[in-house]
Order: C-alpha cells, then sequence, then structure tokens
C-alpha cells in the first residue's frame, strides 16, 4: 500500500511537467494549427533562464585559497555575499523560486519571436513542414544553450529550507510514507499554473476570444477580430507556462541542453493520448501517464515485463492511436480523417 | 673517337647492376623481419612527428570525466615533449623516457568525441586510426565504450590503452591483446572494499542495488554482491536503470520501504550525481532508519569530479578509487602539482590513469625501440614499475590488467577546501586485490593482425 501511495506521488510530479508541456502544445495546436516540435526546447530555455538567474547572482570575486599550497587555488566568493553576508547568502538559495521573476517576461518575449519571426510563416503550409521547421529550431536553440553553458547539467538547489522530504504519512496518520519536499511543491505548483491558465481562458473576454477562435478560426475572423495578434500572445503564454515548468524543475534534475528533447517526445505522447486540441486532455494524460510510468518502473512489474519502464508510455500511445485515434478527450474527427 | 673496348657495352651494363642489385638486396632478404616492421604496420610514424588520438567523452552523462581526461593527455604529450615540469617522467622507475618526444618524434594529438556511445566512439577512433594516421587511441570512462573500442584496435592493429574503464570484461572475457588497462576494475572495488563496509556496517546488512544497465554496471553489481552476501549480506533487489536516466525518482522511491538498510549505487559520473543527489537531498535516506539500523549509501565506484557535482550528498559516503592527488608518496605530489598548476584544480583519478597510460605507452615504444606493435605489447607485458602514483604496480601479461594498491575512500565530512572532498580510509595491499586471471575467461588473440595497413 505504501508502495503504491509512493508511486503515485512520483508520478504526479512527473507527470505535472508532462502535464504542463502539453498544455501549451495543445494550447499552440488549438488555436494556431502548428505542430510545435520546439516546445521541449522552451521547457529547456526555462530552465535556463533559472540557470542564468542563479548565475547572475552568485557573480564571484576570484578570491586566493590560502588553504591549497601546492599550486595557486581560487575560490569564488559570489559578491553578494560579500557586500550583504547572510541576507545575500539567502538570496542566492532562493535562486530557484526568485527566478520566476525573470523567467516570465524572458519566455513570454522568447514566445513573441519565436511566433512572429518565424512560426507564422508556417501556418499555411502542411504539419510535416511545420514540424521539420520546428524540429530544426529546437535543434538550434539547444547548439545556443550548449555553446554558453556546456554540455554538463549544472546542479541547481532548492532552498534548504524545502529541500529533503516531508514525512506525508504522517499528515494522514500513515507511517513510512516519506517523499521529497520539492517534488510536491513542483506539483502543487503545476497544478496552479494549470488552473492559473484555465481560468484565463474561462474568465476573460480575451479567453473567450481564443476558445472561439479554436472552436472556428474563420468565423471569429469575420467578425472583426484581430485573431492573429490573440494567437500571438497565446503563443506567448504557451512559451511562458513550459519556461515556468523547466524553471521549477531544475533541483529535481540538473538540467542540460538536452533536456528538453527527453520530455518532448513524452509530451507528444501526453497530447496524442489525451486528444489533440484538448486542453483537459492534455492535463489529465500528462498526470495519467507520469503515474503509469511511474509503477511500470516497480520491481514487481519489472520482474513481469523486463524493460516495461522505458517502453510503457509507448505502448499506451499506440494503443490508443489503434482504438482510439482523436484521443482519450479529443473532440471528434480530429486527426481521425 | 675510337671506341674504348673496356668501355662497358649497353649489354654488361645491365648484367652488372642487375648482380649488385641482387647483391645489395641480400642483407635485406635476411633482415626482412626488421625491414617490415619499419614500414607494414598500422600508421608507422614516417614524419618527424607520431599522433596519438585521445577518444574521451565530451558530451554525455560522462562528460566531466571526459574533460579532465583530455587535460591529463595535454599535459601528458607536453612532458614527453620536454615542456613543462616533466611531472611523471622524473618518478617512473624503470623508465627509458627521454624527453624529446617518442624515439625522437615529436609528439602530436587528436581528440574525439565518443559521446559515451559505443557506436560514436568506434566511429571517431575510426577517423583517427584513418584519416588522421594515429598510432595509439587512449581515453575512455564507459566500459562499454572502452570493450568497444578495443575490439576496434584490435582489428586495425593499433594499441588501445584503456583510460579510465572499471568493468571486469575490459580485461576479462572481452581482453585484446592491444589493448591495455591501468585503472582497477569492479572486482577489486568488491575485494577492497567489503571488508570495510563489514568493520564501519556490519555483517547483518539487507542491500538494495541500482545499477546502470550495462557492461560495467553489470559486472560492479556481480562484484560487490559477491563481496557482501560473502560477509553475511542479504541482497533485497537489484534493479537496472538505463544509463543517462536522468530522474532517478521512480527507483528510488521503492527503496525505503523495500526492508533494505543500505543503498549501493552501481552508477558512475553523471548518473551516480544525479542518484546520489536525489536519494540524500531529496529523499532524505541517510537520515532514515531502518529495523532499529542508520540507513547508509554506498557508491563503490567514486571520484572526486562526482563529489564536487553531487555536493553535500557525498559527505560520509563509502566507496574505492584507483587513486587520489592527496595519496602520500612523491609521484602523486609531483603529478598533483604538475596538473594543479596547469589547469587549476588537481588531477581526478581518470585524469590520473590517462596520464600514466600515454606515458607508459611512450616508455614501452622506446623500450622497443621500435612502434612496432607487437614489440610494444611485449614490452608492457609483465613490465613491473613504481613511481607513477600507486606504488609498485605489475602490467599482467595474461590479461593485460595492472595490479596495485586500491583505495577505500569516504566522502570528508568537514573539508578544509574546495578541491579537500575525499578522505582516504584505507589503503588495500596489491594482494588482496590480486585473482587469478582464468576466472574471467576471454582470449587476448595474436600479436600478428593484417591491421589497417593490409
Amino acid at each position: 500500500m505504501d508502495a503504491i501511495i509512493l508511486q503515485i506521488l512520483n508520478g504526479l510530479d512527473k507527470g505535472g511537467a508532462y502535464a504542463l508541456i502539453a498544455l501549451g502544445l495543445t494550447l499552440i495546436f488549438g488555436t494556431l494549427g502548428v505542430v510545435n516540435f520546439a516546445h521541449g526546447a522552451l521547457f529547456m530555455l526555462g530552465a535556463f533562464c533559472a540557470v542564468t538567474f542563479a548565475k547572475l547572482l552568485t557573480i564571484s570575486e576570484r578570491v586566493r585559497d590560502e588553504s591549497v599550497t601546492f599550486f595557486e587555488a581560487y575560490k569564488e566568493v559570489p559578491y553578494l555575499e560579500i557586500w550583504y553576508g547572510d541576507t545575500g547568502r539567502a538570496i542566492v538559495e532562493w535562486a530557484v523560486p526568485l527566478s520566476i521573476i525573470m523567467a516570465i517576461p524572458v519566455m513570454l518575449l522568447i514566445g513573441f519571436a519565436m511566433e512572429r519571426g518565424l512560426i507564422r510563416f508556417f501556418y499555411k503550409r502542411s504539419h510535416a513542414e511545420q514540424i521539420l521547421v520546428t524540429f530544426g529550431l529546437a535543434i538550434v536553440l539547444q547548439e545556443i544553450v550548449k555553446h554558453f553553458f556546456g554540455a554538463n547539467p549544472i546542479p541547481l538547489t532548492a532552498p534548504s529550507a524545502l529541500a529533503g522530504s516531508a514525512d506525508i504519512g504522517q499528515w494522514f496518520g500513515m507511517t513510512n510514507i516519506s517523499y521529497p519536499m520539492w517534488r510536491i511543491i513542483y506539483f502543487l505548483f503545476s497544478l496552479l499554473v494549470i488552473a492559473a491558465v484555465f481560468a484565463f481562458l474561462q474568465l476573460t473576454t480575451f479567453g473567450m476570444v481564443v476558445r472561439a477562435g479554436m472552436a472556428d478560426r474563420e468565423t471569429v475572423g469575420l467578425l472583426g477580430i484581430n485573431i492573429g495578434r490573440k494567437f500571438t500572445i497565446v503563443f506567448g503564454i504557451a512559451a511562458v507556462v513550459a519556461g515556468l515548468a523547466g524553471v521549477m524543475y531544475t533541483p529535481i534534475l540538473a538540467p542540460n541542453y538536452h533536456l528538453g528533447m527527453d520530455f518532448l517526445v513524452l509530451s507528444f505522447v501526453v497530447v496524442v493520448v489525451g486528444g489533440m486540441g484538448s486542453l483537459g486532455g492534455a492535463v489529465v494524460a500528462g498526470f495519467l501517464l507520469g503515474i503509469l510510468q511511474s509503477f511500470a518502473s516497480m520491481t514487481e512489474v519489472k520482474a513481469i515485463v523486463p524493460g516495461i519502464d522505458q517502453i510503457i508510455i509507448y505502448l499506451v500511445a499506440v494503443v490508443v492511436l489503434l482504438v482510439r485515434p482523436r484521443g482519450l478527450m479529443g473532440r471528434k474527427g480530429v486527426m481521425e480523417a | 673517337m675510337p671506341i674504348d673496348p673496356s668501355a662497358w657495352s649497353r649489354r654488361r651494363l645491365l648484367k652488372t647492376s642487375a648482380a649488385v642489385g641482387a647483391g645489395l638486396a641480400m642483407p635485406h632478404v635476411l633482415i626482412r623481419s626488421a625491414w617490415a616492421q619499419d614500414q607494414a604496420f598500422c600508421n608507422n610514424p614516417s614524419g618527424d612527428t607520431v599522433t596519438l588520438g585521445f577518444n574521451v567523452p565530451q558530451s554525455g552523462p560522462y562528460a566531466d570525466e571526459g574533460a579532465d581526461e583530455l587535460r591529463a593527455f595535454q599535459l601528458a604529450v607536453k612532458h614527453l615533449n620536454g615542456e613543462g615540469d616533466g611531472g611523471m617522467m622524473n618518478t617512473l622507475q624503470p623508465s627509458s623516457l627521454k624527453g624529446n618526444g617518442i624515439l625522437g618524434k615529436k609528439v602530436a594529438y587528436v581528440t574525439g568525441d565518443t559521446q559515451t556511445k559505443s557506436d560514436a566512439a568506434r566511429a571517431s577512433a575510426k577517423r583517427m586510426i584513418e584519416a588522421d594516421k594515429a598510432i595509439m587511441i587512449s581515453g575512455g570512462s564507459s566500459s562499454g565504450v572502452a570493450i568497444a573500442v578495443q575490439s576496434l584496435c584490435q582489428d586495425m592493429g593499433v594499441m588501445f590503452m584503456a583510460g579510465l574503464t572499471h568493468s571486469n570484461d575490459t580485461t576479462g572475457k572481452d581482453k585484446r591483446r592491444y589493448g591495455f588497462r591501468h585503472f582497477f576494475n569492479a572486482y577489486m572495488s568488491g575485494q577492497a572494499l567489503g571488508p570495510v563496509l563489514a568493520e564501519e556496517y556490519g555483517k547483518d546488512r539487507r542491500a538494495y542495488h541500482l545499477t546502470a544497465d550495462y557492461t560495467w554496471g553489470w559486472t560492479q553489481e556481480e562484484s560487490i554482491k559477491n563481496a557482501t552476501e560473502g560477509l553475511g549480506w542479504e541482497t533485497v533487489e537489484a534493479v537496472r536503470t538505463p544509463l543517462g536516466a536522468g530522474d532517478f525518482s521512480q527507483y528510488l522511491t521503492p527503496v525505503l520501504n523495500s526492508g533494505a538498510d543500505v543503498l549501493i549505487l552501481n552508477h558512475y559520473g553523471g548518473d551516480m550525481v544525479n542518484s546520489l543527489r536525489q536519494a540524500v537531498t531529496q529523499f532524505d535516506m541517510r537520515s532514515k532508519q531502518v529495523g532499529g539500523k542508520d540507513f547508509q549509501i554506498v557508491v563503490p565506484l567514486f571520484s572526486e569530479l562526482m563529489a564536487q557535482g553531487a555536493g553535500e550528498a557525498v559527505k560520509g559516503i563509502l566507496g574505492t578509487a584507483n587513486w587520489d592527488w592527496k595519496l602520500d608518496n612523491e609521484a602523486s605530489k609531483v603529478f598533483a602539482k604538475s596538473f594543479g598548476e596547469e589547469y587549476g584544480s588537481p588531477p581526478s583519478q581518470a585524469a590520473h590513469t590517462c596520464y600514466v597510460q600515454t606515458l607508459l605507452y611512450a616508455n614501452a615504444v622506446e623500450t622497443a625501440g621500435t612502434f612496432y606493435p607487437p614489440e610494444v605489447i611485449k614490452a608492457l607485458e609483465g613490465f613491473e614499475f613504481d613511481g607513477m602514483g600507486n606504488g609498485p604496480t605489475l602490467y599482467r601479461a595474461e590479461d593485460h590488467q595492472c595490479f596495485k594498491d586500491v583505495l577505500v575512500v569516504r566522502g570528508k565530512q568537514e573539508p578544509t577546501n574546495q578541491f579537500d572532498l575525499m578522505e582516504i580510509v584505507k589503503v588495500v595491499p596489491r594482494d588482496q586485490a590480486t585473482y587469478d586471471p582464468s576466472i574471467f575467461g576471454g582470449e587476448l588473440g595474436p600479436y600478428e593482425v593484417k591491421g589497417c595497413a593490409a
């Protein structure tokens, strides 16, 4: 029982990342009709926003390290620490959550630039061409990050108050269930972002227009609404969602330039399973596949089907595509023709 | 002008020159084998330089190690060419090294990126041999890669001086005549680590293994399992994880509830940094108790580079190492100083083994007096030396494995500086780590191969 609860928790934090990326993918596909293979790269760029922010905070002075005697060694002491002492150290420690402040405008700008600069020229082209151009873009972004940050993962830590594990069992009167604090926070954070996106689409006029546009782009355009500009903003929002997912993921997994590609394929499967164009489907499928993947990694399961942890997600995708091509919550007719 | 009868007729000239030609050719026929070895082997250096090929992971989960290995290779080349302070050229005993390149030829090098993938590594090794005419290939940081490149080198008749590779198979079932390993292996780690584990954690323990799913992980899991079960430990579970998995949480969650009280991480490089950080800082495992015992984590193969990456998480963690820059011997001090002055940080064990391998190759060529691989191989087989940082060391002829002391190390609780991350708990003598070469099987294969010249 404990083991099952733990694997569900584990699935939820992974699922949070899948759901956030898939949500953005679906938004873009639903509104712009573009299959955006560069979306994983946006997740990666978000993670590197946190890296950059942490680097900015830890711009350091080289100080001679006297404790090393056999050659001249230097250690780096951040200016923040030199100037503000403990306050400075605390700011450095909270770098990851604080970097959200920087990530939102940066990701919004990157989103706008991507849409205006490249993606919009491909609205009328075939999906194959869209996939090629966005995939190419993803590789370019990846190589740019690799050039500046190197190929190695860059570890970032969660603030020590939020590190370690929480004894969840105690909250519910059970024993033996403890789970990393930051991963729980990640799950709650992803719920918050998802709720915010849905609220934005359901409760604002802007959201109403976007939803109308998703349903029938042409008619909305005929009503005299500049749907193009609205969709640019939607692209920006999708970029921000992916970026935030990346920022908060950094303490869980040290990011490297390849992070986006690792998540991209999975997120596409999530979208396909959830149903192309269905926002709710993307979220549900994200969490569902996260949990499934987690269970498939259990030794008991692996003993029955070896290697299942590596293929479970694709297996589900194959079954869904065979049995219900429009996905779990997809609209009738989408991708079924 | 009358014709001089003694003057040579055309016919006579032809006859004589044919005879003289045949005569001149005679000695060459007699010393043909010596002549052949100067000409007819793969990438015999003809100019005044000799090229070495350094094949290291510059990307992928072992990229940190690869970067340090490359630094060591560059330093070794510098020292061989008589530049810098000479490093361990000054301490190697017995030595034929002269500090003027190898056999008087200036040492040049080319590099390749293995990407920690066998196919990419073979491709880059092949490129270095065929396009860049490398006479020797070195490098490593993944046993899967080392074994793949080693067998390619055997086929092409080019020597392979393995860098960091720790799988038993490299000099066990997959050993090759043209391949040599200075680094220790998983079996030796198990032999060295076992008694220390029993001493520190007792004989009644239940272990849970997470294992990188390729040759090195498998042999290490087996070696550690054998060693710990021999002490009376029980193995609860051994779970394979994909290389470069990144997030190991789904494999870590079941550990605490499995009844195990020791987690053994058969991971290396980036994988180990991720899994250890996740186990310690996220899952808080080291502060847990199982059945009244403190939960422990063991990382059988440990390095300072990984300790750097894992930060706080390494404190108190036991493991083994091939070498450590803090070892108290002349050669280690000389090398650490030389490397530290060049790059601003002390060398890792990966760097050390690559530096040593390059020097040992050069020394063997000088001893043999030729680049002809079969002669160089014979110079290395059974070579007993000292002054490379590990004390007296033997390159065993039967399997091309080096035998020397093994270090048991622990992540330091109170580091005095940023490089002081591990302490040496015990230096396990060479005899305790020596084993019968026949236990792992395998065949070295022939000295003479057709190679790339054929």
